[in-house]
């Protein structure tokens, strides 16, 4: 009966004639604080294998668990950040389960007394209007070691011979940001949840928090979803879609599962409450194992660790220090910039945006900087194969660029070779300048001397000039270009020129 | 006065240094009247004699490491004699209960499951006792993870009372308190979770602290009740326990829950109370804790101690604690929900014993098999008790009603200490009980710890100093003395007080190996 | 008394990861039951009392986020049953979690 379900699904529009779809979406952050949780250990990503425990992480007998500072306070910041009430007097509590990733035995986590709750996020949407999603609560807790599943098919926890283990992330601090129901979206339902996901990373982001890569499992996802019949006001029963590891999978898990549900409730079945898996591959979910019983993780209070306060000084200087959302950001650099849409649009998708403010707060003009970060700079790290945030230079440098351009240093052109040299790793930009002897000659009597010098080499020019035939000066000028290696400022090697001949 | 056991001993005989205060050890060691490296294996040698076999000896030890104590002895000695002793108790041996991780001997809390187990790190309080010069021996037996009242409950077997080996020595920390009571090192480490250090004190006469929760740090303590664990000094002087409370106390950065508080001046408070005057303390009588399930000779003793009290001039009065007889079954939800947490852990996969890894078991089977083959009755019962009381069905009813026990006890005690500044009660309703007699009904084996629980329940500080024998079987008793929270420091001066007013009449502080002696 | 019976004390060896013997768990329900009953006297405590969880006089207690040293690896896995590849060897896990 689910294979044929599974088969085939009823659209959203299909879907949303009969019901409204109910989510609630818990995502998993993993911060990138320098150590863990509860122990100095580096938080690292990709390590060699068990490098990076500890008795603490690695739950040894006598161990206690020791809470970093740094950790809490980006969990204030992204209660912050989410509209969230900072709570007066929170803790930690013990979730007990036996599970050979977890060393031991228990997550250390919060319970009844998150950190921080009851905030929202208005989150933009495709065609530009906002969707405000609600905030219930966002807390801290341990991640969990990894296991590698050997013998059997491919990796596969099922049919494996035995598991291997590493705890290097067991302990690494993880935000849980969960929603309250999203209700009333409709056949939107899954772009909402893909806009959420999306702009609750760019808060992230913003805040400097996490690297908030889903690919690296910095930023999970889980996916609730119920459909309720349209006349009536319960709930319907909902299912938890793990798994969801990139935006585009979090709108394409969603938009699944509502069809699945309507599938199961119009031929008259009951939506099962399970834990379901989303395969990138195909877009569908399939059900984990059956749980036995109803879990139960016996909560308590965490006795190794005192309680938190945070007082409203240091709340509000963390929310004084709260960097602007980052379509906030965008509105206003549109308006201080004065870019059209197009314009805008091209920064942000060619991941400039950050790069051109950070370049005009480097003291560079908006048209300057950004033109230097479209144009050629985005040919040079075509050519190259990289994106623009991985070319091997930097705002201040591309700002210190414009300024000798500006000053009269450089000349454009010289200015490009100028950026080639950075690029190609020869130092700052006045180092390059030096170092490749790119300077505009300014020195007035050498450029006379040069364009003496050419006048003499050819006569005949000279005296067209004479004669008022200022157009021949070009002729000259070359010339001079050319002896003074293109270093020269033509506009005012002309000049020179017409003043000789006067 | 010359030594005819051994050479090298100067001036003491080896009987003579078994015999003597950490404090008077210490200064003789100091002023190099006697070496380290002596004293040292004055003891090892004591212990050779008196500890074995585990089937009829004392049996204080489970492991004991001769040759580090002996180089430990050595550099000690180094230290002294270059003018640099590490503390003022650099030089002296120490017993460590099984329980706190040592680096250089297996840790196993008395427990199968950690058989053989050799901890990467020290737990703070040894790390603080050897950058103090100490001499540590061995690890001393336990009831298993610290669960009991009697070292029963030892995987590897109980430890036995020196004044009579066929009766318990307490417990948990049965095996510190026989150690010191039986000469076989004059300073030992407990942790107290219900009484774990006290009961054992009462029991053998010695002297047992458990310091305010959170002034001593609990990191490398495999954990029983975290909430509730404290270490503390085993002695048998109040100012030694006091000396070496001051070695291990103070705020420590890898346990949070550790307070930031100075240590209360301990080692001043004992001395100042040896001077025998008490004028001015008032000292209250827990009435709740006498009547029915006392002992005679215990509350004979513990009157005598009242009189002597106020011989000293203390002014004693008698407070009631209604919400202490909440205290026992608090404890025994409180202590195993905890505890069915912390021994979580112990589930073959990462360190210690695993069973059943066949190649068909599971990874859960394996777990299960394992703390089945490796957890004792009395830790598989308080797990699943634990379990219990925190399931969501019980968690109300149970868990939840004995943590507004504790607040209970806490107002009491703050009452109590309003009108009061220390009280007083028996240690525990009985003296030591034969081996055997509660091994099977775990609810008798609990009242051991009726009169001690409530200052774990607290948090505050108490200690038990020896008063006297029961006049009925002739066994140690001991005189409980709770202060408040961070005020540990008139426990002390109230014990040394009584102490010196007692005297040595009372008992012999190496008692006779009467069991030994006598050919049973 | 508590009413825990033989099947409740068979499901608490379960959940607390317990093969407990058929022998055992005769011994323990009765002995569990007798100590639950006693224990149980905590209800007759007012609801409106505030719980105490912790004895600790301090809030705010963290730790700065900088790096120390970690365990070596061989040192972390000598103690481990089995070992392989720098991981601990584990027998096959059943499931996703619980």
């Amino acid at each position: 009966m689910t294979a044929t379900i599974d088969a085939a699904p009823y659209t959203v529009e299909e879907v949303c004639e009969r019901f409204d779809p109910v989510m609630g979406l818990e995502v998993h952050v993993e911060l990138n604080t320098a150590t863990k949780m509860f122990c100095g250990c580096a938080n690292a990503f990709g390590a060699e294998p068990n490098t990076n425990i500890c008795p603490v992480c690695l739950g040894l007998p006598g161990s206690l668990p020791r809470l970093n500072g740094t950790a809490v306070e980006s969990a204030i910041k992204i209660g912050l950040a989410l509209n969230c009430q900072v709570r007066e007097r929170s803790g930690f509590a013990r979730k007990n389960y036996f599970y050979p990733d977890m060393p031991k035995n228990f997550q250390i986590s919060q319970y009844e007394d998150p950190i921080v709750f009851d905030g929202y996020l208005d989150v933009p949407l495709d065609d530009g209007t906002t969707w405000r999603v609600e905030i219930e609560r966002a807390h801290m807790e341990e991640d969990t070691g990894k296991s590698l599943h050997i013998g059997g098919a491919t990796g596969r926890i099922h049919g494996a011979d035995h598991s291997l283990l590493d705890y290097n992330r067991a302990g690494v601090p993880l935000i849980e940001i969960v929603t309250k129901p999203i209700v009333g979206a409709g056949v939107r339902a899954p772009e909402v949840a893909r806009a959420y996901v999306t702009a609750l990373r760019d808060v992230l982001r913003g805040l400097g928090v996490s690297d908030v890569r889903m690919d690296q499992g910095s930023m999970r996802c889980d996916a609730n979803v119920s459909l309720k019949p349209k006349d009536t006001e319960a709930f319907g029963t909902r299912t938890e879609t793990k798994n969801v590891n990139s935006l585009r999978s979090v709108e394409r898990a969603v938009r699944y599962e509502m069809g699945r549900h309507a599938g199961v409730l119009l031929s008259g079945g009951t939506v099962t409450q399970e834990t379901r898996h989303f395969d990138e591959q195909s877009g569908t979910t399939s059900a984990g194992r059956p749980k036995e019983t109803f879990a139960d993780y016996r909560f308590f209070p965490e006795p190794d660790l005192p309680p938190l306060e945070p007082s409203r000084d240091w709340v509000e200087t963390l929310r004084a220090g709260l960097p602007e959302r980052p379509w906030e950001r965008r509105a206003r650099i549109q308006t201080d910039w004065g870019l059209s849409d197009e314009e805008l649009r091209d920064l942000v998708n060619a991941d400039a945006l950050d790069l051109v403010a950070d370049t005009v707060d480097a003291g560079a003009p908006p048209e300057a900087a950004r033109s230097w970060w479209v144009s050629y700079l985005a040919q040079q790290a075509n050519t190259a194969g990289v994106t623009l945030p991985e070319l091997a230079i930097t705002p201040a440098q591309v700002a210190r660029v414009v300024a000798l351009v500006a000053d009269g240093t450089l000349t454009n052109k010289l200015a490009r070779q100028v950026v080639d040299g950075v690029l190609a790793g020869e130092g700052e930009p006045d180092e390059v300048v030096t170092g490749r002897g790119l300077a505009v000659v300014s020195d007035e009597s050498a450029l006379t001397a040069a364009v003496d010098e050419a006048l003499a080499a050819q006569p005949d020019i000279a005296e067209k000039i004479r004669a008022g035939k200022t157009k021949a000066a070009g002729a000259i000028v070359g010339a001079v270009m050319k002896a003074t290696r293109g270093q020269a400022d033509a506009a005012r090697v002309q000049e020179l020129v017409l003043e000789r001949c006067r | 006065m010359s030594d005819t056991q051994r050479s090298g001993a100067g001036a003491a005989s080896g009987s003579e240094l078994i015999s003597l205060d950490a404090a008077e050890l210490a200064r003789r060691i100091h002023a190099r009247e006697v070496s380290s490296v002596d004293v040292t294996r004055a003891h090892l040698e004591r212990i050779e004699a008196v500890d074995g076999p585990a089937e009829s000896g004392v049996h204080a030890f489970l492991h004991l490491d001769a040759e580090g104590a002996l180089a430990a002895a050595e550099a000690a000695d180094r230290a002294i004699a270059d003018g640099a002793p590490a503390s003022p108790l650099a030089g002296v041996p120490v017993a460590l209960k099984d329980n706190l991780t040592t680096t250089d001997m297996p840790t196993t809390a008395a427990s199968r499951i950690l058989e053989g187990w050799r901890p990467p790190y020290d737990a703070t309080v040894v790390a603080r006792l050897r950058a103090a010069g100490l001499v540590p021996l061995g690890k001393t037996n336990l009831d298993e993870f610290a669960m009991g009242s009697s070292t029963e409950n030892s995987a590897f077997g109980p430890s036995r009372n020196p004044w009579d080996l066929t009766r318990i020595p307490g417990g948990s920390g049965g095996g510190s308190s026989s150690a010191v009571a039986a000469g076989e090192s004059p300073l030992a480490l407990g942790s107290d979770t219900g009484g774990s250090i006290r009961q054992p004190g009462a029991v053998t006469g010695t002297v047992g602290v458990k310091p305010t929760y959170g002034t001593v740090s609990r990191y490398g303590l495999i954990a029983f009740s975290s909430s509730l664990d404290q270490i503390g000094p085993c002695a048998r002087s109040v100012l030694d326990a006091a000396l070496l409370h001051e070695v291990i106390g103070g705020q420590d950065a890898n346990d949070q829950t550790s307070v930031s508080a100075p240590l209360p001046p301990v080692v001043e408070a004992a001395q100042a109370g040896a001077r025998g005057d008490l004028s001015g303390v008032r000292i209250g009588i827990v009435t709740e804790f006498s009547g029915e399930g006392y002992q005679p000779g215990v509350l004979g003793a513990f009157t005598d101690a009242v009189r002597t009290l106020g011989e000293l001039g203390a002014e004693v009065v008698e407070v009631s604690c209604p919400s202490f007889t909440y205290a026992l079954p608090a404890y025994y939800l409180i202590a195993p929900s905890e505890a069915s947490s912390n021994l979580a852990r112990f589930d073959a996969m990462r360190y210690g014993l695993r069973v059943g890894d066949d190649g068909e078991h599971a990874a859960d089977e394996v777990m299960s098999l394992t703390r089945e083959a490796g957890f004792g009755a009395e830790v598989k019962r308080r797990i699943m008790i634990g379990t219990h009381a925190l399931s969501a069905g019980s968690y109300d009813a149970l868990y939840g009603k004995a943590q507004k026990a504790r607040t209970l006890i806490v107002r009491d005690f703050t009452a109590a200490f309003e009108t009061c500044d220390v009280l007083i009660s028996p240690t525990t309703p009985t003296t030591a009980f034969p081996i055997g007699e509660r091994a099977d009904d775990p609810l008798a084996m609990y009242l051991a710890d009726l009169c001690t629980i409530p200052s774990n329940l607290a948090g505050n500080a108490a200690l038990s100093v020896p008063c006297g024998l029961s006049a009925d079987d002739g066994l140690p008793v001991g005189l409980q003395i709770m202060a408040p929270a961070l005020a540990d420091d008139r426990a002390y001066r109230v014990a040394a007080a009584y102490e010196v007013a007692r005297g040595p009449g009372a008992g012999p502080r190496i008692p006779e190996l009467r069991a030994l002696e006598t050919t049973r | 008394m508590s009413d825990i019976t033989r099947d409740d004390v068979a499901h608490l060896a379960r959940l607390a990861r317990l093969a407990v013997s058929d022998a055992e768990l005769d011994m323990f329900s009765g002995q569990i039951d007798a100590i639950v009953d006693t224990v149980s006297r905590v209800g007759e405590i007012p609801d409106d009392v505030p719980p105490t969880a912790q004895v600790v006089p301090q809030t705010n207690v963290l730790r700065p986020d900088t790096e120390e040293p970690c365990l070596r690896r061989d040192v972390a896995l000598a103690e481990a049953p089995a070992a392989e590849e720098g991981r601990f060897r584990v027998p096959r896990i059943l499931g996703e979690e619980l």
